[in-house]
């Protein structure tokens, strides 16, 4: 579980991000909705402690990200929007350095490479070198290797940026599998229908500021917008960054 | 621990697989230093070998006034040869390396006893030319003192009269200190191998991370940032050691095929040198290694990476400049200088000078301290927030 509470984080004089809160549940797939730029990318890198909050806290299954660190990281599995991999080394090197980072054995990693190589569908590129990898098998190897560890919560930056359809489709049913595992997982989008499509929860974020944290249903009855698109325009006030 | 092992194997094995960085690590770095230098070395000693040997042409105007001076020239060595139109412009632009001209009055103010003169056409500015002006003038100074000997003696005086002070020169160099001056530029040349070699890993490691986008992901990971900082560091330690090892290795061969013998020197490139130089040389890398480190996390890309680090080549080379300006005696504050004290230990090895242990360890001690400063630093700047987002 992932608890955010009163985040505030600053640039100079841009307030990217002013007074978030919200919680992402086991077992629920929470979304963080919101044109490019509101500050989604930045609350995301405060929850894995890439960066430090001014004020707020962050706590992940009830340890403190300010006091413990490396507590919360261990209890993470992040695919940041940086999706960099080592292309000298082959996908499985890619995803074992994260496993021995993380200090599991042998036997261990290789065991969940296998089970994550399945479960991707990524038997095919496993043994060769990333470089010339397309958007989706770059992203795939970040996934496998951000979940080495098989830790309970899961943030997901864009995911399905740059991926084409049955690329996409295939990211959304792990996301599921996921949610079925029990895990929590939280990601960031601006596309709605994705959203629309996978959350339990969406948590609307727009200039920084949190401005609706609903089921995609009630977000509707809400706004009394037919569909989730006119809800958003709703809410968010403008049409702005968002896509279909 | 477990953590900065696994970081560090693992930029050996990427970086091992990188072939451009192997061929600088195992091939350019050590090679390229010692090649220039045999180079150099094979190629002022036969010029200078070629110069004492071969007849010296002399370009002269008007030898018909003088067939005396030009018989004796050509007793001792001089190949007398036609002058070209305009000697002055001749040797500026450096036709002819010097022009002797013998004014119509000489023989007139020879047979009046009184002082006869030639002009002596040359270019002080031309180094090359230096070695076949000085052998002209000593052969016309000899042909000079033989004729005054001759006249003091047609006089009833004796020769001696004109040499009241008579100079004796007691040359205290050895072979060695001789090719210690010849070999100066060494220790740049062992400092630029190291740098060369750390250079693809401090950049690749740090700069080149965040360009590909995969420092992010990778401080992700439940592990502190100097702990992943000292296995890249260490990881590119590795590579400027190597260079380091091979260089030295690479001139110690070298040196056994430069004819440094024939110019009457000798230097010290045994087991006693490697190691001594090793020693020394092995804080320098950690420094400079975590200069590398540290200016390639300031850059905001690879190209920005790769300038910085050019213009951080320069910096060993000042204590080098500087003490070929200023021919300072050694002193023991210089092995507290970084760079400088090694400048000064390679010298002194070289040349066979003692080096007492207090000064090699003085040297050592000084390095590390300003090398843990500066790894500090690093970490410092590893540790900011800013270093891992790419855009």
């Amino acid at each position: 579980m992932i608890e955010v509470t009163h985040l505030h984080k600053a640039f100079g004089k841009v307030q990217a991000v002013d007074d978030v809160s919200f919680v992402a549940r086991d077992g629920q797939i929470t979304g963080l909705l919101g044109p490019n730029g509101a500050g989604k990318t930045t609350t995301l890198r405060m929850l894995y402690t890439l960066m430090k909050p001014d004020r707020g806290s962050v706590k992940v299954d009830g340890i403190d990200a300010a006091t413990d660190p490396l507590g919360v990281r261990r209890r993470l599995g992040v695919l940041p929007d940086a999706r960099g991999l080592y292309k000298r080394l082959s996908a499985r090197e890619n995803i074992d350095y994260f496993g021995r980072l993380q200090g599991l054995d042998p036997a261990t990693r290789s065991a969940r490479i296998a089970e994550l190589s399945a479960a991707l569908d990524m038997g095919d590129i496993l043994e060769r070198r990333t470089e010339g990898f397309s958007q989706g098998q770059r992203v795939k190897t970040a996934i496998a290797r951000a979940l080495i560890h098989g830790p309970t919560n899961v943030i997901l930056d864009e995911p399905t940026n740059g991926l084409d359809v049955m690329a996409t489709r295939a990211m959304r049913g792990f996301m599921r599998e996921l949610k079925a595992q029990g895990h929590c997982v939280l990601f960031s989008s601006h596309i709605m229908q994705e959203v629309g499509a996978l959350c339990d929860r969406i948590v609307v974020i727009a200039r920084g500021r949190v401005v609706a944290d609903e089921s995609p249903e009630e977000l509707r009855a809400q706004t009394g917008a037919a569909s989730l698109e006119d809800a958003f325009v709703k809410i968010i006030g403008s049409e702005e960054g968002l896509a279909a | 621990m477990n953590a900065m092992l696994v970081v560090f194997w693992k930029e050996i094995l990427e970086n091992l697989r990188d072939r451009r960085t192997v061929i600088n690590t195992l091939l350019t770095g050590p090679l390229m230093a010692p090649l220039m230098f045999a180079l150099i070395i094979n190629a002022s000693i036969s010029r200078e070998l070629a110069k004492a040997d071969k007849p010296l042409p002399v370009p002269v105007v008007g030898a018909e006034h003088a067939p005396n001076l030009i018989a004796a020239l050509k007793r001792s060595g001089a190949e007398i040869k036609d002058a070209p139109a305009d000697p002055e412009k001749a040797v500026r632009e450096q036709d002819a390396d010097m022009v002797l001209r013998i004014p119509a009055a000489f023989a007139k103010s020879w047979s009046d006893g009184e002082p006869a003169q030639v002009e002596l056409v040359y270019d002080e500015s031309q180094r090359d030319a230096q070695g076949s002006v000085a052998r002209l003038r000593g052969m016309l100074e000899a042909y000079s003192q033989q004729n005054t000997a001759m006249r003091l003696v047609a006089r009833g005086i004796a020769p001696s009269v004109m040499r009241p002070l008579a100079i004796a020169e007691r040359d205290q160099s050895t072979a060695q200190t001789r090719g210690g001056g010849l070999f100066s530029m060494l220790p740049y040349f062992f400092i630029l191998g190291v740098f060369i070699g750390g250079m693809a890993l401090a950049i690749d490691t740090t700069a080149g991370e965040r360009e590909r986008q995969s420092l992010e992901p990778l401080f992700v990971n439940p592990v502190r940032r100097s702990t992943l900082l000292a296995g890249k560091l260490g990881a590119t330690v590795a590579f400027a050691f190597t260079t380091l090892v091979l260089s030295i290795i690479a001139f110690s061969v070298a040196g056994q095929f430069m004819p440094i013998d024939k110019l009457g020197i000798s230097l010290q490139m045994g087991f006693y040198f490697a190691v001594c130089t090793l020693l020394v040389m092995l804080p320098l890398v950690v420094l400079l290694c975590s200069l590398q480190t540290l200016a390639a996390a300031f850059a905001k890309s690879f190209r920005e990476a790769q300038t910085y680090l050019s213009l951080l080549m320069f910096v060993p080379v000042i204590p080098t400049m500087l003490l070929s300006l200023f021919p300072l005696k050694t002193q023991t504050w210089m092995y507290a200088v970084p760079l400088m004290g090694q400048h000064v230990t390679i010298l002194r090895l070289l040349r066979g000078d003692p080096i007492l242990p207090e000064q090699l360890a003085l040297c050592v001690a000084a390095t590390s301290v300003a090398a843990l400063v500066c790894v500090w630093i690093t970490a410092r700047i590893y540790a900011s927030e800013r270093l891992a987002i790419s855009a």
